[in-house]
């Protein structure tokens, strides 16, 4: 059984088809890689799974579910988490609310809770979303910024910090869109374990990237996008080596000159 | 116990007793707003609406059924809080401007409503009998106004006001971290209208005569003004700007009719040099903790987006 | 009598389309209710009746001297209230178009009392010309034709002049409107001075029509104008138009239908009906959320 799975996606916006009948499977476990120039509609899948998006045809099955008319916050009960391209933080909010935030699928307590804050009940729960917040923030070395503001934070950090807010949602599978975007090679690499990390942790990653060396070491398949169609799907070396991937990158002269 | 508050009530000088139980009503209100507004991040426009349906209901079961005051203000905030939620829920799904205009239209046609209904006696108004409770006003006033300041600093800062801030904050991301946000913003704004209610409760029986033109468009700016002035979202400052600007007519009083001109301009020259509201931006947490430990200082800055 | 409502109505719906104009270019340009607009048009109103009371003018001179007398006052409101604002929340912007709103009508009600007042007799000549079994009066006649020739007056100025697209493209994009080298400032204030000076023209034509001007006419007036211009879908000016005919034809529907007792709900009924069902009112593009 695979994890996620499109069945023949398409979506349109007016006369734009932005997705043209996509099948896509990300296998529990792995570290599964979307890339392709841009435009090519890999913000627009990330959108589709996590209900942003409905798609105009076809249907999307998460553990077997078809999740395709699903709203965003079932997705995220159900265990799908995600970060941003355009950096999504609640920057008035400090880190640690931003997390906390993340967890709130993982807690239970509303109004009344809010009204009973002081009963043993509300409190364990606070204390265990607490404690399950700097978890996440550990794993991504932000821990000691808990009480900043989102806002202050470099931009790395920031990036940073969306991981944790998607982790903290205790995801089965976990979407990074363009999470190496911004950063300098040693936040990259750092990047790299982290993500590595969270993948040996149970979580099944499937991410979108621009920089290659980035996406070829850490993805063990790839899928590439372009004008909304999959032209190519395997493991790093054949996506290197395929003449229609080069192509869409570098235009068709290149195929031949290569 | 009644005698003694009655004893000490009636030993304060009127006047400052009145205005200190306006700024206890104003806080109620600004901070019912504040939760829609500052926290959750839905401009309202119409707030004084769901006062005049707090007031105009208390004023009635105080006519008709006598109920002990408590009870009265109970329902006073739930029907409130019902009308809140047959209007909001419509119009929360509207986005940045286009609510705050809808609330802005709900609330006239309401004014117009009740100045048309029979059993808020139309243009004529109401006179109000007096509450049914031994405790002076007041007292009962701030009473009410401390447990509203308690229990909103409970709501804002526990998972239910997390998910709130989220909303306000990123509206797309809170629903990707499993936030029901139409669910929310229900919610927050049926609990704004609940206190709207109480406040209108409260107003009705202490100035005793309401009329439906005591709830339009400028009373709702009024309540809004408080807010903005304190700062967005902050309980502190709702309570701040609510105080100073029920205390601020009275000290422009001198002035008489230059009183709204001053106003008006004074408004102007806030929002220009303070436009996050004279308190905007200060974290009264951090503050305190600033003055006695020497903490540094952050500026959160609230704002509502675009569109 | 059908005809006869619907051409009043269509008389109150152009007024209610010229002050409309001016909330729904000021929104088009910086996304701003410009809740001061209400007071100009007030300010205009009065300015007209001062002209021809104190100043014995031509009621067309009059107009005109309401017109420029608004536009610099909407130019100076837009500098002092409004321009250092540019770059902070909305809402400060907004809050600070109350206050000037409160400070404009506080500020008629001390120069010229509590009371309105209405222009002389004889100010502008009416009389009735029957059309079939309706009649329509020359005012309501002056008032068409002549929202009809600053209509116009407008389209072109929009549409045909270097200004115009300038308008055009800041409403686009602000940003980028400004990169292009374009004076988004100038263009700011022109449109501020166009849609005040507008509203002006709606003020006197409004105190010559109803024969009361009042320091408090502005509020309704102006909240019922902005229901016009999201009722034809706000920053269109074909639609702020429409939206305000729209209104003024279904209140006065309204009040010949026995609910004049509602004739301020109408408006907003309407208002609120359209937000649900259409929220980019008539005319209005809608507007793609980017994730």
């Amino acid at each position: 059984m695979s994890l996620l799975k499109l069945d023949n996606v398409t979506i349109r916006f007016g006369g734009l088809i932005a997705v043209d009948k996509v099948n896509l499977t990300v296998e529990q476990g792995e570290i599964l890689s979307l890339i392709g120039p841009n435009g090519a509609g890999k913000s627009t899948i990330f959108n589709l799974i996590t209900g942003i998006y409905s798609p105009t045809e076809g249907n999307i099955y998460f553990e077997d579910r078809s999740i395709g008319s699903k709203k965003p916050y079932h997705l995220a009960a159900a265990g799908i988490a995600r970060t941003f391209q355009t950096i999504h933080l609640f920057n008035n909010l400090t880190v640690l609310d931003n997390v906390l935030i993340g967890a709130h699928t993982r807690g239970k307590w509303n109004v009344t809770g809010a009204l009973l804050k002081f009963t043993p009940w509300v409190r364990g729960e606070e204390r265990e979303l607490t404690e399950w917040a700097y978890d996440c923030l550990e794993r991504v070395n932000l821990a000691d910024k808990a009480d900043e503001l989102a806002m202050n934070l470099s931009y790395g950090a920031q990036r940073r910090l969306e991981i944790a807010r998607g982790l903290a949602v205790r995801p089965k599978l976990l979407l990074l869109d363009e999470p190496a975007a911004g950063m300098n090679p040693q936040e990259k690499a750092t990047l790299l374990k982290m993500v590595k990390a969270i993948r040996d942790s149970g979580v099944t990653i499937f991410l979108v990237e621009h920089d290659m060396k980035f996406v070829m070491s850490i993805s063990e398949r790839i899928s590439v996008l372009d004008y909304g169609v999959k032209i190519a799907e395997g493991p790093p070396e054949a996506i290197r080596s395929n003449p229609k991937v080069i192509e869409a990158y570098l235009g068709k002269g290149a195929v031949n000159s290569a | 116990m009644a005698e003694v508050l009655q004893s000490i009530s009636n030993s304060i000088d009127p006047y400052i007793l009145q205005i200190f139980v306006n700024i206890g009503i104003a806080i109620i209100l600004a901070l019912g707003l504040n939760l829609i507004t500052g926290v959750t991040g839905q401009l309202d426009l119409g707030h004084a609406a769901y006062m005049s349906v707090g007031a105009f209901t208390a004023a009635i079961i105080t006519i008709n059924l006598n109920l002990p005051f408590s009870i009265n203000l109970l329902i006073a905030g739930t029907i409130a809080a019902l009308v809140g939620l047959a209007i909001g829920f419509p119009i929360l799904r509207l986005t940045g401007d286009y609510f705050a205009i809808a609330t802005l239209g709900f609330a006239e046609i309401l004014k117009v409503v009740f100045l048309n209904l029979d059993i808020t006696n139309r243009a004529l108004g109401l006179s109000v009998p007096p509450a049914n409770t031994t405790i002076p006003m007041p007292f009962y006033v701030w009473m009410i106004t401390i447990l509203v300041i308690v229990g909103v600093t409970f709501i804002q800062n526990s998972r239910f006001g997390r998910a709130l801030k989220a909303i306000r904050e990123d509206e797309i991301a809170a629903e990707t971290m499993g936030i029901n946000s139409t669910r929310y913003k229900n919610q927050a704004f049926a609990i704004g209208c609940f206190l709207a209610g109480i406040g209108g409760g409260l107003y009705a029986h202490f100035i005793a005569y309401i009329n439906p033109s005591d709830f339009a468009f400028m009373k709702s700016i009024d309540i809004l003004n408080m807010v903005v002035l304190g700062g967005l979202g902050s309980i502190p400052g709702a309570i701040v700007g609510a105080s100073v600007l029920t205390v601020a007519p009275e000290f422009l009083r001198f002035m008489s009719e230059y009183r709204m001109l001053v106003y008006g301009a004074l408004l102007v020259f806030l929002m220009v040099f303070r436009p996050n509201g004279l308190l905007g931006g200060v974290d009264f947490r951090k503050m305190v903790l600033r003055i006695f430990f020497g903490k540094k200082e952050k500026k959160p800055n609230v704002t509502i987006k675009a569109r | 009598m059908f005809l006869q409502q619907l051409i009043n109505g269509i008389t109150l719906g152009a007024v209610y389309g010229l002050i409309a104009l001016g909330y729904t270019m000021v929104y088009g340009i910086i996304l701003l209710i410009n809740f001061a607009h209400g007071e100009i048009f007030m300010a205009g109103a009065f300015v007209g009746l001062m002209m021809v009371t104190v100043f014995k003018m031509n009621i067309f001179l009059a107009l005109i001297l309401a017109m420029a007398f608004c536009m610099v006052l909407g130019v100076v409101v837009e500098r002092v209230a409004y321009r250092p604002l540019r770059n902070s929340s909305r809402l400060s912007a907004l809050i600070s178009a109350i206050g000037v709103s409160i400070f404009l009508s506080t500020l008629a009600l001390l120069i010229f009392g509590a009371n309105a007042q209405g222009y002389p007799a004889q100010t502008f000549p009416v009389s009735q010309i029957h059309i079939g079994p309706a009649e329509i009066s020359t005012l309501q006649l002056l008032i068409l034709g002549l929202s009809a020739v600053l209509m116009i007056g407008l389209e072109l100025i929009v549409h045909k002049t270097k200004i115009g697209k300038a308008m055009r493209a800041t409403s686009q994009d602000y940003q980028t409107a400004a990169l292009m080298g374009i004076n988004v400032n100038r263009v700011i204030s022109f449109t501020f001075g166009l849609g005040s000076s507008l509203a002006a023209a709606g003020g006197v034509l409004v105190g010559l029509y109803f024969n009361a001007v009042s320091w408090n006419m502005g509020l309704m007036a102006g909240l019922k104008a902005f229901a016009a211009a999201v009722l034809g879908g706000i920053g269109s000016i074909p639609g702020a138009m429409l939206g305000g005919l729209f209104l003024g034809i279904f209140e006065i529907m309204g009040v010949a239908a026995g609910l004049s007792s509602y004739r301020d709900a109408i408006a907003f009924a309407i208002l609120v009906l359209v937000l649900l069902i259409k929220p980019t009112g008539l005319m209005g593009r809608k507007i793609q959320k980017k994730v």
